[in-house]
């Protein structure tokens, strides 16, 4: 049974990948379970500068879903590429996805070279879609000419190392995102990050998170992930890892067969923690069940 | 770490609107007073996170108050059924800080994550005073427990109606207990009055809406003077001069 892919040369010995921000550095878990049963990891997402994110409180419960508002808290480039990625090497042999943030193009470009300079990193993850951070994230991936504008100007400076710009659903047309992404050299598009969402304590009348608004994400979302997946795999040709409401192997083996050669698990590692090697264990029996010998067989077969 | 299915053994209210649940399982993941397990609630995304009171070799309990819809259906479930449970969560106070006399200074429900903290002081031979502070004679749990522990004992309710009548820290400075490390656990504001009043060394457990628990979301940071802290895995016990209030 085959459960190994390939993303762009880079080869994952199975397509689960915990999602940015959902697992940390990967550190954290690493003395919890052996994380090398992972086919890959996407780091915490990194700015230039230390960043603390928005104020608490920072998270929401909602129905088969959650909202965060926690605004790209992170220890800053140098702390990545000096510490995180090094320590992060020494305990796990898979794929390293370096997520990068920015508020300037300048600054994208900035960290995806020191990211893609650092040899543990395998791939560069651009993130052009935090809702929960102003003047940046978001900012640039709701605009074809600025998802276009940022994957241009990191592409030439990643040495080769494939680079997926991570999109956001709260656009109109996801499939305009992804071809500017497509024309502009990316290797492959990461999609969905969170849904904008909101909730509002009814006693207090005050919304819940404090900064307002935040992304939503779990379970409830994978409908549309799997729908935008699917449109994406239709408009253009690049390698997609997809992402939004994945919670057990079935979703893995849905979402490859919407169009995803990857698969990145996010909200649900913080209902359990280890779920991610859950999925990883119940794959091979998933996959027998449907009668599928070779996971490369069902990537975007609907 | 450890995740395990716990059968609830008791699930009964010790106060208008605070239940004691006790559940027996593994707890071999416990280390410390003061660290908390996060609990799988049917029906919904997010565990939550409540202190644990005390643990043997196959149970421990927990105090909770219902808030939400989430607490609410916990305090549903009935004796025999089981929870979907994390353990050993955060790290809990330090009672090694504390040389010969400590001060513990809870507020309500406050009162349950110190009482195995002071358990250990009291087993290392440690001179122990505990102030329980709580707004009435009705909503007082624990007080019982923590005086068969045989420590300073000292109660106060904001209308009078049992023990001292005030603040915790109108008890403070109307007992001036001898102490050379304090330890404190409650709502935030009490917490933070009791940090600024006493001038020894002490430390003082945080309180925030969690996402994981386990340290790798980062949905419940806080401001710390060594720059931002996770609440659930740094914490929650932060020492009294590492805290920006």
């Amino acid at each position: 049974m085959v459960t190994e892919v390939n993303l762009c040369g880079v080869s994952l010995k199975n397509p689960v990948v915990p999602a940015s921000g959902t697992f940390g550095f990967g550190l954290e878990m690493a003395p919890v379970y052996d994380i090398n049963v992972l086919g890959g990891i996407s780091l915490k997402g990194t700015t230039r500068e230390a960043r603390f994110g928005n104020e608490c409180p920072r998270i929401a419960e909602c129905p088969d879903g959650m909202i965060n508002s926690v605004g790209l808290q992170n220890p800053g480039i140098d702390v990545l590429v000096g510490k995180k990625l090094p320590a992060l090497r020494e305990v796990f042999g898979g794929a390293v996805i370096a997520n990068i943030s920015g508020f300037s193009i300048d600054e994208y470009v900035e960290c995806c070279a020191r990211a893609a300079e650092a040899p543990e990193t395998d791939i560069i993850e651009v993130n052009v879609s935090c809702p929960n951070v102003h003047g940046g994230g978001m900012a640039f991936g709701t605009s074809a000419g600025a998802v276009s504008e940022v994957t241009s100007a990191v592409k030439g400076v990643c040495g080769g190392k494939p680079v997926f710009i991570k999109l956001s659903p709260n656009v109109t047309d996801i499939t305009e995102m992804a071809r500017a992404c497509e024309d502009a050299g990316a290797d492959g598009v990461t999609l969905i990050n969170t849904i904008l969402g909101m909730r509002i304590d009814i006693r207090t009348r005050k919304p819940v998170v404090a900064n307002r608004y935040g992304g939503f994400s779990g379970r409830a979302v994978f409908p549309v992930a799997l729908r935008m997946v699917n449109q994406v795999r239709h408009a253009c040709s690049l390698p997609i890892m997809g992402c939004g409401g994945v919670s057990c192997a079935e979703d893995v083996l849905e979402m490859m067969m919407a169009g995803a050669t990857a698969v990145q698990v996010g909200a649900e590692n913080l209902r359990n923690p280890f779920v991610c090697k859950e999925i990883v264990e119940n794959l091979p029996d998933a996959m027998s069940r449907l009668g599928i010998e070779d996971i490369n067989s069902i990537i975007g077969i609907v | 770490m450890k995740q395990g299915i716990y059968r609830i053994l008791k699930n009964e209210e010790a106060a208008p609107g605070m239940y004691r649940m006790l559940l027996q399982g593994d707890t071999s993941a416990f280390r410390r007073g003061g660290q908390f397990v996060d609990i799988a609630v049917n029906g919904f995304f997010l565990r939550r996170p409540i202190a644990v009171r005390e643990w043997d070799s196959g149970s421990f309990d927990i105090f909770y108050k219902v808030i939400g819809k989430g607490t609410a259906e916990l305090c549903r479930m009935e004796c025999g059924s089981t929870l979907d449970v994390l353990t050993g969560l955060g790290n809990g106070f330090d009672p090694g800080r504390c040389v010969r006399s400590a001060l513990v200074v809870c507020g309500g429900i406050g009162s349950s994550p110190a009482f195995s903290l002071v358990k250990e002081l009291v087993a290392e031979g440690k001179k122990v005073t505990v102030i329980l502070g709580f707004n009435k004679a009705a909503e007082v749990v624990l007080f019982d427990e923590y005086r068969r522990l045989g420590v300073d004992l000292h109660l106060v309710t904001l209308d009078g109606s049992a023990g001292l009548k005030g603040l915790v820290t109108d008890a403070i400075r109307e007992l001036n207990p001898e102490y050379d490390y304090f330890y404190t656990c409650g709502p935030k504001v009490m917490m933070k009055a009791v940090c600024e009043l006493l001038d020894g060394p002490g430390e003082a457990s945080l309180e925030e809406r969690m996402g994981c628990g386990c340290g790798i979301c980062y949905g419940c940071t806080c401001h710390t003077v060594s720059g931002p802290k996770r609440v659930c895995a740094d914490g929650p016990v932060f020492k009294k001069e590492e805290i920006i209030w």
